[in-house]
């Protein structure tokens, strides 16, 4: 579950408001390449996640995403606060204000709304992982095309922040995709109960599973094997 | 006008920030012993710069509120102008 820290991951200090920036910024708050787009991806992929490492990761940075959710709502809200309906409406945001008046409503640049078609969450790790390498990709590089449209040091400031965070994020996935190749390429092995144990073949939980190769990075992998998986507990014993 | 609640916050900020970073290194890097180390010793230091913080200027999560009336819902909040 979530709890609420009363505080922005960067601040925003936004002196002059600007209503034409914002019209732009809100591309990062419902646009395709988006905080909720990423967040709600990450959150969403982190459930059929096979491994510890790459749950922690998908849940940790779906977490900050929220916090830069938050920081381009902030943006918008402080770029628009108190400007006069016919300036918004002079500076190309009369549709947005007709509908939305100063609120903040997740839309891209042109203001079509967000949607679900924005983010894939696959239940194949490895679809999952390079699907979030690539949006990591496109935030960045969105992040980019804002700042270089923006004058305003104030609004570049926090811009330039997320833009980082983005490329760390692209590391990191970068990492947990490669431990989870490694733990898919890896030779399953099964161990078969020693005869002096004395149980019966029928009793022993061992399978030898006769179809197994060694994985190739896009095989789906037999997923919640580990090396001793098919060892039963020594029963009472002697017999 | 509150340059001093806002130069706490931001020292706040910096060390929780710090330990997010850690966070998500520590997230596929599980063994390594010194950036737990690390981690441990910043989240100290950030707990402690939050304590000093809503020591004087009120709670930054809901559960730490402990005053009357609910300060919870006290201005300023993150996205506000000052």
């Amino acid at each position: 579950m979530w709890v609420y820290d009363k505080k922005l991951e960067y601040p925003v200090k936004i002196k002059n408001c600007n209503p034409r920036l914002a019209k732009y910024v809100i591309t990062q708050y419902g646009g395709p390449d988006g905080e909720l787009a990423a967040s709600l991806r990450y959150l969403s992929q982190r459930f059929s996640m096979p491994l510890e490492v790459a749950k922690a990761t998908l849940n940790d940075i779906g977490t900050e995403e929220m916090a830069h959710l938050e920081i381009i709502g902030a943006i918008v809200h402080q770029l628009t606060k108190g400007v006069p309906a016919k300036v918004l409406e002079k500076e190309g945001l009369g549709g947005y204000f007709a509908d939305h008046d100063r609120a903040v409503y997740p839309v891209n640049a042109s203001g079509s709304p967000f949607t679900a078609a924005y983010i894939a969450s696959k239940g194949d790790p490895v679809a999952d992982l390079v699907e979030d390498l690539a949006a990591e990709q496109k935030a960045r590089a969105t992040y980019e095309n804002l700042i270089n449209m923006m004058d305003d040091p104030d609004v570049i400031d926090p811009l330039r922040f997320l833009r980082e965070r983005e490329v760390v994020h692209f590391q990191r996935f970068g990492e947990v995709l490669r431990i989870v190749q490694e733990k898919l390429n890896e030779r399953p092995y099964f161990v078969k109960k020693p005869e002096f144990m004395n149980v019966s073949p029928a009793a022993a939980n061992v399978s030898p599973i006769s179809n197994v190769s060694p994985a190739t990075a896009n095989v789906s992998p037999i997923t919640g094997v580990s090396p001793v998986s098919n060892v039963s507990p020594a029963t009472t014993g002697k017999k | 006008m509150n340059e001093a609640r806002d130069s706490m916050l931001k020292e706040v900020m910096a060390l929780d920030f710090m330990c997010i970073e850690l966070n998500l290194y520590l997230d596929t890097h599980p063994y390594d012993q010194r950036a737990v180390m690390v981690f441990v010793d910043a989240a100290r230091r950030a707990k402690m710069a939050r304590e000093n913080f809503e020591r004087m200027y009120g709670p930054l999560t809901a559960s730490a509120s402990n005053s009357f009336p609910w300060p919870w819902i006290e201005n300023p909040w993150p996205w506000d102008v000052q």
